[in-house]
């Protein structure tokens, strides 16, 4: 079954949070209708995100490491914000995964955005209606756009190209590539949502060089000629080899 | 999680409703089989109903206001095959409904017998609609516990003990209101309604008890390392992602000071306990009706803290995201 989701690699995200910026720019004329900014340019600015950027320091200094976390709704497989809503505002789309709200029979009552353990649901102060990331539902599909823009936003943003979008059921997708092979995880797995959305842990570029193979100690075997004959009185593993 | 003023009174109001509705029904089920005396239809049973209706209209009101969008609430009935919630807002006008006709076949006296007992206990209408109605009262405790108790995520509230604790809160400041009422009305039964208040209060200070002996252990499951997936001792954040708070920080953190936190809690240990405990026993040994009034207005005071309290103490995973700004 297909399951469009987003892998982002945490080793290359630089935190810039165009990716934010360009999530609210489409989504804010969305069918969903526009997301609330509050007091934007005074104190105590507010507003509704489907994405955000956060930041981790690991470590301990000096050796501490600056990780930059983007994280929005992660489109489970097995979503718990669905079943627990009580007008089916909320739901999972059969012909792609993609869990969405439903802004018509949305009644704000924030139960779902208790049952996710992600806080991916952010309720919108101005319109009282709960929303979240659509992966762009009204861009992916859109075949007014040339095929390589049909995708979300924040993907299209990325100046690093930490950002995959594709269906991670499908082995030779892109998305399924990279999680296979750059050891992509999913977040939380205790609760069993199965996350579609992936990460791809930091990698550090480092091989495991031994002391002897810098320095050459010995040519054994003498590379460059044939195999001299062992003189009969070398030691023998057996008689097999020994004349 | 942010305790919500309008759950808080919902949850409080129905369950005192639901209380005082089985202690009601509890004295005519046992004046059937002949050990309590029967009561005044028109002045217990159907007075008492409409207190009934009254507790559980004022818990619904309130509950409109927990709703972004509340001209949509009818739409909330939809998915009770999966949802707690839907099915709570199928039972509570069920309830409503049930409590209204039981109300009124007291008042208008449509009470024939229906059949007879081999006791010689006589099954009449208001028996059995009272029996249906104690049913929902019963699925209505279910469905609201559940409510809290099916979100595996909130660990705090993912335990039986919660549903054992909604029934048994409501059904002791019910009987203790069932207690007063009676005493008001001069009925026989003061003291049978006020030995099951008391009952009941112990036991759920046994529950309670029990749940905040658990929650005071409880390990979280998530931790800042399966949040971002970060194998590390030492995770700190930096940043969240907006300066100035969103939903995430308004809805899931109760935002009360270490030192409110604490006195709520012991506060309402008090309040729903042993004051009303206090309150009913020399209120019941001194015939005072007074006394019993401010046994359940205690309680209820308590139990309003308990409920601020059972949300604040929820402690939910998405708060690992939001630890600074």
């Amino acid at each position: 079954m297909k399951q469009l989701a987003l892998v982002i690699d945490l080793n290359v995200c630089v935190g810039c949070h165009a990716c934010v910026t360009s999530c609210k720019e489409w989504n804010t004329s969305g069918t969903a209708g526009w997301m609330a900014d509050e007091n934007p340019y005074s104190k105590d600015p507010t507003g509704t995100f489907f994405n955000r950027v956060q930041t981790f320091e690991v470590g301990q200094f000096p050796n501490t490491e600056t990780v930059h976390f983007p994280k929005s709704c992660l489109h489970c497989e097995d979503p718990p914000c669905v079943p627990v809503c009580p007008t089916g505002a909320s739901y999972k789309r059969e012909s792609d995964g993609i869990v969405l709200v439903d802004s018509e029979k949305c009644i704000g009552c924030s139960y779902c955005s208790w049952a996710c353990p992600y806080g991916a649901r952010e309720l919108d102060e101005e319109q009282k209606i709960m929303k979240k990331c659509t992966l762009c539902v009204d861009r992916i599909y859109d075949e007014t756009l040339p095929e390589q823009e049909r995708k979300p936003a924040c993907v299209m943003a990325c100046p690093t190209e930490a950002r995959l979008f594709g269906d991670v059921n499908d082995p030779q997708s892109e998305v399924a590539i990279a999680i296979r092979e750059s050891g992509g995880y999913q977040l939380m797995p205790e609760w069993g949502t199965k996350p579609a959305n992936h990460y791809l842990p930091r990698r550090k570029a480092s091989i495991t060089i031994h002391e002897d193979e810098l320095v050459r100690a010995d040519n054994p075997l003498k590379k460059e000629r044939k195999l001299p004959m062992p003189d009969d009185k070398d030691p023998t593993l057996d008689e097999i080899t020994s004349w | 999680m942010h305790p919500a003023f309008s759950v808080i009174f919902l949850t409080t109001l129905i369950g005192a409703g639901q209380g005082l509705f089985l202690a009601l029904y509890t004295g005519q089920f046992y004046s059937v089989f002949k050990l309590l005396p029967a009561q005044d239809s028109v002045h217990f049973y159907a007075y008492g109903s409409l207190l009934v209706f009254v507790l559980l209209v004022a818990g619904l009101f309130a509950s409109f206001f927990h709703l972004g969008r509340p001209e949509r609430a009818w739409r909330s009935a939809a998915r009770w095959r999966t949802s707690w919630l839907s099915r709570e807002v199928i039972v509570l006008p069920a309830l409503m409904g049930s409590v209204a006709a039981w109300g009124l076949i007291h008042f208008m006296g449509w009470n024939p017998v229906l059949f007879s007992l081999i006791a010689g206990a006589e099954v009449d209408l208001s028996l059995l609609v009272g029996g249906v109605a104690t049913l929902l009262c019963f699925t209505l405790f279910l469905c609201t516990g559940m409510i809290y108790a099916c979100i595996k995520m909130l660990q705090e509230w993912a335990t039986p003990l919660t549903v054992i604790n909604y029934t048994l809160f409501g059904s002791a400041s019910g009987f203790i209101l069932a207690t007063a009422f009676a005493a008001w009305q001069g009925s026989g039964i003061v003291n049978f309604l006020g030995g099951w208040s008391m009952v009941l209060t112990i036991l759920a200070f046994l529950t309670r008890g029990a749940s905040l002996f658990r929650n005071a252990r409880l390990k979280h499951k998530s931790t800042l390392e399966t949040a971002i997936g970060i194998r590390h001792a030492a995770i700190q954040q930096k940043a969240q992602g907006a300066m100035a708070g969103s939903f995430n920080t308004r809805h899931f953190f109760h935002g009360a000071s270490k030192r409110k936190y604490k006195s709520v809690k012991w506060v309402f240990l008090l309040l729903v306990f042993p004051l009303p405990l206090l309150l009913l026993s020399t209120g019941l040994s001194a015939g005072v009706p007074g006394l019993l009034v401010a046994a359940f207005l205690v309680q209820y005071a308590g139990l309003l803290m308990e409920r601020w309290f059972f949300f604040a103490q929820a402690n939910h995973p998405q708060n690992l995201y939001y630890q600074t700004v």
